[in-house]
């Protein structure tokens, strides 16, 4: 059936609907494309644009309720629609493979890893001794060190990223013809994010596998891919070589994707982001023109009458728009300039002041060291960026801040005054004070309290409000983070991702704080909807002086918010410092590590700095610098039997390491020298 | 308010709500269980109503099998068996239902308290809970009603304290599940008490366990106080109820000739503990999905 010239994945015209309470409706519309051999072909776009669904589709994993309604799929030649179960399954066996996104969730937390992995073997009829010699080596082939003691354990014994090697070393297994990588990297860190994606690269090239990779980040496309293909709503509207739909894309939500993301170094008295107005269309509307066309700043009478083709800009680059060549010249939807006055006065008393904070947990009889002798402060208007890895202690610190965690040394000071350890003991006046936006509004918000009940009852706790008063402070609250006032009556589920985090930020704004801690709060958003996010917290900060404490690891946000940055590890502060000097260095080496992890959309970049192994455990943390068993710049035994002191290496610039400041500068700046020359 | 678009969802969870609803009446387990209660609810409430003759009316036919005049015959005092199972749902349904609310408040309340305060009081607590649950209920039950003396009241609080512990322990599961939830913290910083916490916030989130855990409970307790009655410690005569029915005539059973003074009354049990059973199936497959 199936031949060698065949590509690996080819789809025609794919229709796909999903059957919603009794209608059917239409989430891939005609999408075609084309995955050659050996190419990695991206496919990005914001949450419920059919990404996922196109995966599940060549896999003929679509739930009860999918259905293909038109259109073709082939995988190396054969038409996976057509096929038997029988026939599908064999496919999979030999030729189809899936990474998801969560290895937690792929692998049966029951059965050890080598028998999982063997039996990707003995499904093909390869006997059991020899299919764990050939699992024992393709452990070693996704450069999982010692493969004997990993095949030994279970799932849960392995970190997030070395699960993601077993699923990955899984699905290369049989040498297939087509990989599918489903977000393969979203729940993991940046380090071990990049590491699995240099990885799969690896890989890719070695085993020529053709890939069809998912994201919905632009950056982590650019590095794994040549080819690009993105999805709104069910229709493919640009697709073209990555560096080309990058530099010039000529769709207006290409456009609209690529401005919405803080990059670049942009900050936030730089002005506002840029963000796409309105929203997705709901799925299974039918509009007779383009898809985009309600939020489309350049759309015109014919955009909503006719949907445009598939028009070819250049050879392999293609735009579904009838206005293709204006596309780079749409109006910004925000204007950039803002007029926000965001000062920081540090002759003024700090807000906020910690002092040599820690909080050590007990676990099963092991002491965890989550925050270790923490010292900072914040002024009033200020953002501190915080940024580590999971397990840095970040927001261990934020919650023994708010008083949710009681701290086992160290003090809170709050206007010079210092605040109790428990929540319970502090002042109804100084819990107002210092509120939090959670990093997922799901579980932030109450699902069974209307909007309204959570916004008056924060108004009634915190602001004293009652009846009228209340509700007219609601109100201008509500408009104030930018919520109409249908929103009030419904209850947190029936609200978008975006609209939810602004009830959260309602609540918390609600009694006037100081300082708000951020944790995460646009992680779990889109990023035309986190820039919105991002604006309105800058505008509140402008309006409010109020401060932040801003968790994130994504390095552009906390770049364009943060006016001060403070870098975790294991529970320590290793760097404090301005944001610009903390970014453009010279920085601490864990730093440095940090900031080349992250994938970005813009050109050039950094070597990337490869970490040794995972973050050591926090009940046994190393002995000397806490860093010297992952440090690229060990200076040598003094790491290891002595503990740096944080000293302030030039003018409100903290750091703790062995190497001077100027040693890190040359050495810092030395080889992007070499590699520029 | 009716139809509100936000962000061009057309109010997905009201939808979802009617949903809910939508399913349950289209299940046909819980279609099948809610008619056969409805049934027996009609009969305690209307009782001797609808009853052909008066259950508690003695008669010269003694014994005399099931026909035309007495459809389900009479038993050893010329009673009306027919009229008697109708009547006797009255006792069984009142006294369960009772007890089955008074474990759910109880438990509630434990399981919440457990549940959200964890530490000592949870340790204590459940421990005790443990305890409870390793005696044999129905012994333990005999002897407590011995010890205050028989009435209703009681019987009820027996029953229902019995029933606490299993209850407490589901609600304490699902509090640990909710209290991992950010809504808890935020609810926390803006200064809320304890009570207000577990009450206001916590509990409408578990609202669904504990309606699948008050129904499959019910059918328990139905279980536990006809086998109460029968053992002489439930309900008393003369009551027309189901399980002192067949107290008063199984003694008959080994001539074979009454079967229908106890096959009638026990056919009732049976069938209200299956409708009940129906139900929390139907219940659970739409709410625990």
């Amino acid at each position: 059936m199936s031949t060698d010239a065949a590509p690996p994945l080819e789809l025609v015209d794919l229709d796909v609907v999903y059957r919603v309470r009794g209608r059917e409706r239409e989430v891939l519309r005609g999408v075609t494309l084309t995955v050659g051999p050996g190419e990695a072909y991206g496919l990005v776009g914001e949450s419920g644009c059919g990404k996922s669904t196109t995966a599940l589709a060549v896999v003929g994993y679509l739930p009860r309720n999918g259905r293909v309604t038109g259109g073709s799929i082939r995988v190396a030649g054969d038409d996976v629609l057509s096929l038997s179960k029988d026939e599908l399954r064999q496919l999979r066996a030999e030729r189809l493979s899936m990474v998801y996104q969560n290895p937690g969730d792929a692998l049966n937390p029951s059965i050890r890893i080598g028998r999982q992995l063997a039996e990707v073997f003995t499904v093909r009829g390869i006997p059991r001794a020899e299919a764990l010699t050939l699992s024992h080596n393709v452990l070693q082939k996704v450069q999982i060190a010692d493969p004997e003691s990993v095949m030994q354990r279970y799932p849960h014994q392995l970190s997030g990223g070395m699960q993601q090697r077993v699923v990955i070393a899984m699905a290369l297994a049989n040498d297939p013809a087509l990989l599918i990588l489903d977000e393969p990297t979203t729940g993991l860190d940046a380090t071990v994010e990049a590491e699995v994606l240099d990885l799969v690269a690896a890989l890719q090239a070695e085993l020529h596998t053709a890939v069809l990779f998912i994201s919905h980040n632009l950056g982590v496309i650019r590095k794994m891919c040549r080819r690009v293909g993105v999805l709104y709503a069910g229709r493919l509207v640009e697709e073209g070589p990555v560096e080309t739909i990058l530099h010039d894309p000529r769709h207006p939500y290409t456009v609209g994707l690529i401005r919405c993301i803080p990059r670049g170094g942009v900050r936030k008295d730089h002005g506002r982001l840029d963000s796409i107005p309105g929203f997705l269309p709901s799925i299974g509307e039918q509009p007779d023109g383009c898809v985009f066309v309600d939020r489309c700043a350049i759309a015109q009478s014919i955009c909503s009458t006719e949907e445009p083709a598939l028009q070819r800009v250049t050879p392999g680059h293609a735009s579904r728009c009838h206005f293709h060549e204006q596309a780079r010249d749409t109006p910004r939807a925000i204007s950039e300039d803002s007029g926000r006055s965001l000062a920081v006065d540090r002759s003024l008393e700090p807000l906020v002041r910690v002092d040599d904070l820690a909080k050590t947990f007990v676990q099963h009889g092991h002491q965890i060291h989550a925050l270790d002798g923490v010292t900072a402060a914040i002024w009033p208007g200020e953002t501190l960026g915080l940024v580590g890895e999971s397990g840095s202690g970040k927001t261990t610190f934020a919650r023994t801040l708010l008083g949710l965690v009681e701290p086992t040394r160290g003090e809170v000071e709050l206007d010079g005054r210092r605040l109790p350890g428990q929540l319970s003991q502090r002042s109804q006046e100084d819990v107002r004070r210092l509120q939090i936006i959670f990093q997922n509004p799901d579980s932030a918000l109450n699902r069974r309290h209307t909007v309204r009940r959570i916004i008056l009852r924060s108004l009634r706790k915190l602001a004293d409000l009652k009846g009228s008063a209340a509700e007219q402070r609601m109100l201008s609250l509500a408009s104030e983070v930018r919520l109409a006032e249908r929103h009030l009556t419904v209850r947190p589920t029936q609200l978008s991702g975006g609209l939810k985090q602004r009830v959260a930020i309602a609540r918390a704004f609600a009694g006037n704080p100081r300082l708000v801690v951020c944790d995460e709060p646009t992680s779990a958003l889109d990023v035309s909807v986190q820039a919105a996010i991002l604006n309105l917290l800058v505008d509140l900060q402008a309006d409010e002086k109020v401060a932040y404490l801003f968790i994130s690891h994504d390095i552009g946000v906390v770049r364009y918010i943060s006016d001060r940055i403070a870098v975790l590890y294991l529970g320590r502060l290793m760097e404090l410092g301005p944001a610009d000097v903390v970014f453009e260095g010279p920085h601490h080496p864990y730093t440095e590590a940090l900031l080349s992890a992250v994938p970005t959309i813009d050109g050039g970049g950094r070597d990337r700095i490869k970490l040794a192994g995972e973050i050591p455990s926090a009940a046994e943390p190393p002995s000397g610098c806490v860093f010297h068993t992952r440090c690229h710049r060990k200076v040598g035994e003094i790491c290891e039997l002595e503990e740096p002191p944080l000293v302030e290496a030039e003018e409100g610039h903290l750091m703790r390491c062995h190497i001077p400041l100027e040693e890190l500068r040359q050495l810092q700046t030395a080889p992007r020298e070499v590699a520029t020359a | 308010m009716n139809a509100i678009a936000v962000e061009g969802h057309p109010s997905e969870a009201r939808i979802a709500r009617r949903e809910t609803l939508g399913q349950l009446v289209r299940s046909k387990t819980f279609i099948a269980g809610a008619l056969i209660i409805a049934f027996w609810a009609i009969c305690a409430i209307a009782g001797s109503a609808i009853a052909p003759q008066d259950p508690l009316a003695q008669s010269s036919s003694v014994l005399a099998g099931p026909g035309a005049h007495h459809l389900f015959g009479t038993d050893q005092l010329g009673r009306d068996v027919f009229s008697r199972v109708l009547a006797g749902s009255r006792s069984i349904l009142t006294v369960a239902l009772a007890a089955t609310v008074f474990a759910i408040v109880c438990g509630t309340s434990v399981g919440l308290l457990t549940g959200y305060f964890r530490g000592a009081v949870d340790d204590v607590v459940s421990r005790l809970v443990d305890a409870v649950l390793s005696l044999p209920l129905i012994v333990v039950a005999v002897v407590i009603v011995v010890a205050l003396g028989h009435s209703t009241p009681t019987l009820v609080i027996v029953v229902g304290i019995l029933f606490t512990p299993l209850v407490s322990r589901t609600v304490r599961a699902a509090v640990l599940a909710e209290r991992e939830l950010d809504y808890v913290p935020a609810a926390r910083l803006r200064g809320e008490h304890s009570p207000y916490i577990m009450f206001s916030e916590i509990l409408p989130n578990i609202t669904g366990p504990i309606i699948v855990e008050g129904t499959v409970r019910l059918g328990y307790a139905i279980f536990t106080v006809a086998g109460l009655t029968f053992l002489g410690f439930g309900v008393q005569p003369p009551s027309p109820d189901w399980a002192l029915q067949i107290a008063d005539n199984y003694t008959l059973l080994p001539a074979g000739t009454y079967w229908w003074t106890v096959l009638f009354p026990a056919l009732a049990i049976a069938s209200l503990v299956i409708a009940i059973n129906l139900m929390a199936d139907g219940i659970s497959q739409v709410l625990e999905r």
